[in-house]
């Protein structure tokens, strides 16, 4: 078939252009499983206390909603592998839509796609080469991570089983973002759409997992569970999942087939002959860049908080277990049960929102990366003012998202206990995860200011800080390395203990962090 | 002036972009930048701006520090990109009234006279634009600004003729108008048409600046002569060059100051029939990158 002709040449094109994502991201995975598989076994050394921790965590609700439950009480492997299960689920599924997006859309949009489809390179070969990356990466994460898992001391089959599972979903979103490539205007909107999904994914099986367990089989995300690494091994799962991603991307591929290269699915309606009045300053340009996704985010923050308002007051209740409430007052403090539920959610929100602000800082790194900074700064706008504009846009989004969150869950939870004041205290919960997307935000800044080419190291703070968050406890870290991490000076609110001082710093800490990247970026040439 | 660089350099990395570029384009002038490519036209137009910092020499814009007072400057000037990029998801005329309302506001009705002289859709999405009508945008918003001082890179890159035409007999109004005009091409006919002096780049440096008459003056005309008589002895004359016979057809090159000299020794030779030319500015520019090495 002409149409796959120059695959093989992509798909070296693509390795080479991914030569330090790809290992960094293989790496940093398959150690993270790794080491908490070998920390975990000396945590628990006897059956007994296997028993007991896993009656704990599948007595937690909050921990079930993140995570999911440990299928089998006295599995070992299953207790170590539920958070790395779920997380590195979450971690392929977004590099497979990163990676089908990059190779597919974002090539077309900077018009290279144009210039490889015009040599020998077929109509399908770009979507195939993309798919091609995506399941070969994942083979090797899978063999990488099933081969230091066994070394640890878990059994074979079972971290066979782990590469599977991630397996699974790595390839079930390389053909979601396949299918929303095609159907959206732009790399930027189709990567959201398929982020949205997974996002939809994520919730569906949290309250499947909780709430309803025939639910769960509905998200593509819950299926890493379902087959059940150490605990009953169900292969196949996997073919489940390789059913789903092949009729899903032979819809990506029917896209493909029917639409024009640089277009959408759906035609371009003419717009305005002329700017309105809002349009015709930077503040009204960064505003107009940045509302569509911002609306999109809201929407999807506040969906979650619905969710999160409905189970809440539940799930306080269900905690039935003693070592559920003592390890869930370890978490939040001695707050109310419910509280901590609520405050363990809005954390989570914390670290998505701080991803909003991240990707809407480096808005500022994309106009100079396509050229168009240097059309706007062209004209009597000071660079200073044009990069701070996108800063604010961010730490702004950063608190409008959270509020939308903090508002739906406020208002549901409300009305289920029947007590008006929780709106006031779910928002502030919500409201003070804030200052730790400001600081990735600074962070963004400080790095693009300094080197624009390298701004997307950005993402890699988030990452590293997340990770410091959920292993320093694990693998022993010292208090000062968890500590780097701003989600470790947020208020657990409501319920914990509000001080002004943490929240105080990490807005300075961001503050100095954006001055730096100012300070640099006017003494620097603009690209 | 308009315009004064002297000694610029700019290094990128281990690329020496400019080389000590002097530049001088007069208030009123329309000045052409000429030069092979990688010559470094468009990274000299990006200091001018200050976009890019040079690493030494020094630049004056409308009598001002272009780094330092970037803002200040680029109140009086407008910029079109070699490259245009634009906002995918914003209509073209949307663009241009951006970038007008960033400069204090441009009178619509100058906006709307040069749409439709340039026959551009302003309804129409960014991302749905030719690259031709991409430039039309840019050009538009530059054209219809008040601007004393237009800095043009390779404007007519992707236009139809009959836009270039359009674009041409704007520039002329420029020029009447009493505006500045730098443009960075490559297109030699029309550097010719409107350009009152040109600036020849090569690696980094001007090698050559002044008006078409000058720099003409300081080539080689080219002659073609039937003589009556052989044509021996006339190649060993001062200043000919390239001499070639065919039957009574003789060809050769002059140098300017040479031509006056050349010329009675073609006529003791009798001349039956004689052309002289003066060099093509493509014959210029071929002499000036010719010599790269
Ligand atoms: N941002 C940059 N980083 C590294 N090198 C650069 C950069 N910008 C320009 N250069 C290099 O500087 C040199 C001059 O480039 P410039 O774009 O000024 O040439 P030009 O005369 O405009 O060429 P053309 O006619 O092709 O447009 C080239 O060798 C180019 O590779
Ligand atoms: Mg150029």
């Amino acid at each position: 078939m002409t149409g796959l002709a120059g695959v093989g040449a992509l798909v070296r094109l693509a390795l080479r252009r991914d030569r330090v994502l790809l290992p960094s991201w293989i790496a940093v995975l398959a150690l993270v499983a790794i080491s908490s598989a070998a920390a975990t076994g000396d945590l628990y050394p006897t059956a007994a206390s296997v028993v007991r921790a896993v009656g704990a965590v599948n007595d937690t609700p909050a921990m079930v909603a993140l995570y999911g439950r440990v299928p089998d009480v006295g599995s070992l492997g299953a207790l170590a592998m539920l958070k790395p299960l779920a997380t590195g689920a979450l971690a392929v599924a977004v590099l497979a839509i990163v990676l089908v997006v990059r190779h597919t859309r974002a090539e077309e949009d900077a018009g290279r796609l144009e210039l490889v489809q015009a040599g020998a390179v077929g109509r399908f070969a770009p979507l195939t080469a993309a798919l091609v990356v995506v399941v070969g990466a994942n083979a090797v994460l899978g063999a990488v991570t099933a081969v230091g898992l066994g070394a640890v001391g878990l059994p074979v089959a079972g971290s066979v089983a782990v590469a599977l599972a991630w397996f699974a979903v790595a390839l079930v979103f390389a053909a979601v973002a396949g299918v929303t490539a095609q159907l959206v205007t732009g790399a930027r909107a189709a990567t959201g759409l398929a982020v949205a999904l997974l996002g939809a994914a994520f919730g569906v099986r949290a309250v499947g997992d909780t709430a309803a367990p025939w639910l769960s089989w509905a998200s593509p995300l819950a299926w890493a569970q379902q087959v059940r690494p150490y605990a009953g091994d169900r292969w196949w799962v996997g073919g489940l999942a390789v059913l789903t991603a092949a009729v899903v991307s032979t819809a990506a591929y029917a896209l493909v087939a029917r639409r024009d290269l640089g277009g959408g699915l759906l035609p371009d309606r003419a717009g305005p002959a002329r700017a309105g009045r809002d349009l015709r300053s930077t503040t009204g340009l960064a505003w107009r860049l940045h509302r569509g996704p911002l609306l999109a985010w809201a929407a999807g923050f506040a969906a979650y908080g619905l969710v999160v308002g409905g189970v809440a007051a539940d799930v306080g209740g269900m905690l039935t277990s003693d070592q559920a409430r003592q390890l869930f007052a370890e978490l939040g403090g001695q707050g109310e049960l419910t509280d901590t539920v609520l405050a363990a959610m809005l954390g989570i929100l914390g670290v998505v929102a701080s991803v909003y602000g991240v990707q809407a800082t480096l808005r500022a790194a994309a106009e100079e990366n396509t050229g168009r900074a240097a059309l706007l700064l062209s004209a009597p706008v000071g660079r200073l003012r044009w990069a701070a504009g996108h800063l604010a846009a961010a730490c702004a989004g950063v608190v409008v998202v959270l509020v939308s969150a903090g508002l739906a869950a406020g208002a549901v939870h409300a009305v289920r206990t029947g007590d008006a004041g929780q709106v006031g205290r779910v928002v502030l919960g919500a409201v003070v995860q804030a200052p730790a997307g400001w600081v990735l935000a600074g962070i963004v800044l400080a790095v693009y200011g300094a080197a624009p080419r390298l701004a997307a190291a950005g993402w890699g703070a988030v990452v590293v800080f997340v990770l410091l968050g959920e292993l320093g406890p694990l693998l022993g870290l010292p208090g000062w390395l968890s500590d780097l991490s701003p989600y470790a000076h947020v208020p657990h609110l409501p319920g914990g203990q509000f001080s002004a001082w943490p929240v105080a710093a990490l807005a300075a800490v961001a503050a100095v962090a954006a001055f730096g990247g100012l300070l640099a970026l006017r003494g620097r040439d603009l690209g | 002036m308009a315009i004064t660089a002297s000694g610029l350099r700019k290094a990128f990395g281990r690329t020496q972009a400019l080389d000590g570029l002097d530049l001088f384009v007069r208030t009123g002038e329309v000045h052409g930048l000429l030069g092979p490519n990688g010559a470094g036209k468009s990274t000299a137009l990006r200091v001018l701006l200050g976009l890019v910092r040079a690493d030494s020499g020094a630049v004056d814009v409308l009598g001002a520090d272009p780094w330092r007072d970037a803002t200040a400057v680029h109140r009086r000037l407008a910029y079109v990109p070699g490259e245009v990029t634009l906002w995918p998801s914003l209509t073209g005329g949307e663009v241009i009234d951006l970038l007008g309302g960033l400069r204090g506001g441009v009178a619509h009705d100058r906006v709307a006279a040069m749409v439709e002289r340039f026959e551009l859709d302003p309804t129409k999405r960014c991302r749905a634009y030719s690259s031709g009508n991409r430039r039309k945008v840019a050009l538009v918003a530059a054209l219809a600004s008040d601007a004393e001082l237009l800095v043009l890179d390779e404007p007519t890159a992707g236009l139809d003729p009959l836009m270039q035409a359009v674009f041409e007999q704007c520039v002329r109004e420029a020029r009447a108008a009493g505006r500045t005009v730098l443009l960075a091409s490559h297109v030699l006919a029309e550097v010719e048409r409107l350009c009152d002096r040109v600036s020849i780049v090569r690696s980094g440096r001007v090698v050559d600046s002044g008006s078409l008459t000058e720099l003409r003056h300081l080539t080689t005309t080219s002659v073609r002569a039937r003589l009556a008589a052989p044509a021996d002895g006339l190649a060993a004359l001062p200043g000919v060059h390239d001499l070639s016979t065919d039957g009574d057809q003789v060809r050769f090159r002059v140098d300017a100051d040479a031509l006056g000299r050349v010329l009675p020794a073609l006529g003791e030779r009798g001349v039956r029939d004689l052309v002289c030319q003066p060099p093509t500015l493509e014959e210029l520019f071929l002499s000036h990158y010719g010599s790269r090495s």
